[in-house]
């Protein structure tokens, strides 16, 4: 047992002490926060957006003349949502990194793009999901005392929808944050690049990747936790 | 806040029987060496009661009667996939011959070269065969058998490439590597040890894809070994290698340490196949002799 436990000492130095590797992590640790930071970001504007003139264009008042324009846009973001729903996350960041920005070198913007693109989507279907389900009086209600459809969306229903969703953007998110350990696979030097890097080198890979298993799993507990605050802060008023 | 404590007391519990996982891993595979005389301690109750030592000159291989063999498949010419889906290539054929002098029947396992060598480590499979280069610390993690060709590991850079000599390889914003590669060990090592740093590498899947990324100008230069490298620029316009070499190397076959019957197998085999010429004879026919 004793024997066990030099040979994990051991180990642990190798992986995470000599040649100062940790250092390494904590930069691959960085790079997969930026990637899941922008990425986030991308994905909630790209979300929001295409959620917003899908439901703008399924909630058109039955009788009267379709509009054209918004039309051409739903079926845009309705072929974006299906090429990117249909295809795996792995493949488009292949994609991305090898064909399209083929002769860029910074792996973590081709990264963000690719990531951020692929969430938009995920989200997209969730805030429709979540403005779809406030009653449609209450768009008529703000309509017919006297605000118009934006602010009606801004003050009255986007507020309300968005506790409704929250519990499954939570979901995306934390997908998201995995997902990015895919970039690895097209050169983008973080979290799991980096340990792949130090079992290359070490020819040692328990610690490497247990350890990063680690790191994954104690910032979903923080985000998590962060959801679950913002999910009480909001239901403070909840008669429910 | 409470829960928190308990969902951290979860998360450190569940990584807690990992590593034990592991662990028991590591014990059951060094009890499965043979040890001369030496009797097992009582405290390892879950040795196998009725397995047996294998007798000396008596080897035992993953799958009875098969030679397991992981390898990289995309390191032209000594390992690469047919069109057809089967694999040729020099190491390939000198591991049939191998398994042909051994009674057995060659499988050839395609993986990363990463996890290439880690499966012939862990005994997934009998050996790892892809133009593996001997070196210490891959000596103490594994054994190797004879060598039975000397790689050099060269550079690859575009024509009008600043980058003439191996000494301008400092010089370098990028250099392309594959992934657990000598090259890759070298070149990411700190400049005190004669490398360029990890800032300046990038590790690819395949050394095909390094040398793609060097035509699409993602990097500035590929390190990688000859045979595949005089391929990758024959198929490639506009790419040259430099004519000094990088590092010059012995590629051998490795087998879970300790394996010193299969190994012994391995390298009668080998010694043989090298006296009479069959070795040299695959080798001619994959590099032209120049």
């Amino acid at each position: 047992m004793q024997e066990f436990w030099m040979d994990a000492v051991r180990k642990f130095n190798l992986a995470f002490v000599e040649g100062d590797r940790w250092k390494l992590y904590l930069q691959g640790l960085g790079v997969t926060l930026q990637l899941t930071v922008f990425a986030l970001i991308i994905g909630i504007i790209l979300g929001v957006v295409v959620a917003v003139i899908r439901t703008a264009h399924d909630q058109q008042r039955p009788g009267r003349r379709r509009s054209f324009a918004l039309g051409v846009l739903n079926l845009i973001c309705k072929v974006y949502i299906t090429v990117i729903r249909g295809t795996p996350m792995m493949v488009q960041l292949l994609i991305w990194g090898f064909v399209i920005f083929k002769t860029s070198r910074d792996q973590t913007m081709v990264g963000i793009i690719g990531l951020g693109i692929n969430s938009g989507a995920y989200v997209a279907e969730i805030v429709r999901g979540g403005l779809m389900s406030v009653d449609v009086g209450q768009m008529e209600a703000g309509r017919s005392l006297g605000l118009n459809y934006l602010d009606t969306m801004r003050f009255i229903v986007i507020p309300q929808a968005f506790k409704n969703i929250l519990p499954s953007l939570g979901n995306e998110f934390i997908t998201l944050f995995k997902d990015t350990s895919l970039v690895s696979a097209i050169g983008g030097t973080e979290l799991v690049y980096y340990s792949g890097a130090v079992g290359a080198k070490t020819y040692e890979y328990m610690f490497p990747y247990l350890g990063i298993a680690v790191m994954y799993l104690v910032f979903v507990m923080i985000l998590t936790w962060l959801l679950g605050i913002l999910e009480r802060r909001l239901r403070q008023s909840d008669r429910r | 806040m409470k829960h928190m404590k308990k969902l951290a007391l979860l998360g450190l519990t569940a990584v807690m029987s990992l590593s034990l996982l592991a662990g028991c891993g590591g014990t059951t595979g060094n009890a499965e060496t043979p040890d001369a005389g030496e009797t097992t301690p009582a405290t390892e109750s879950q040795a196998p009661a009725g397995e047996t030592t294998p007798a000396a000159g008596e080897f035992t291989t993953v799958e009875a009667g098969k030679l397991h063999m992981s390898t990289n498949a995309a390191f032209p010419p000594y390992e690469m996939i047919k069109d057809d889906g089967t694999f040729e290539g020099i190491d390939v054929e000198v591991a049939a011959a191998i398994a042909e002098e051994l009674g057995l029947e060659l499988v050839v396992d395609d993986m990363g070269f990463d996890a290439a060598l880690l499966a012939a480590q862990n005994g997934q499979s009998d050996m790892v065969m892809a133009g593996v280069t001997v070196t210490e610390e891959r000596q103490a993690v594994m054994d190797f058998s004879e060598s039975y060709a000397t790689g050099v590991q060269v550079v690859i850079v575009k024509e009008d490439s600043p980058i003439q000599t191996v000494d301008d390889l400092a010089t370098a914003e990028m250099i392309g590597t594959q992934v657990a590669t000598t090259g890759y060990i070298y070149c990411s090592d700190t400049p005190e040890n004669g490398g360029y740093g990890e800032d300046h590498v990038t590790a690819y899947e395949s050394g095909a894809l390094a040398v793609q990324a060097l035509i699409n100008g993602k990097v500035d230069a590929v390190v990688i070994d000859n045979a595949p490298a005089q391929e990758f620029v024959a198929a490639n316009e506009g790419l040259k290698i430099l004519d000094t070499e990088f590092a010059v190397e012995d590629y051998a076959i490795g087998v879970k340490k300790g394996n010193t019957a299969l190994l012994d197998a391995i390298n009668g085999a080998l010694n043989k196949l090298i006296e009479d010429g069959t070795v040299q004879s695959i080798v001619d026919k994959y590099i032209a002799a120049e």
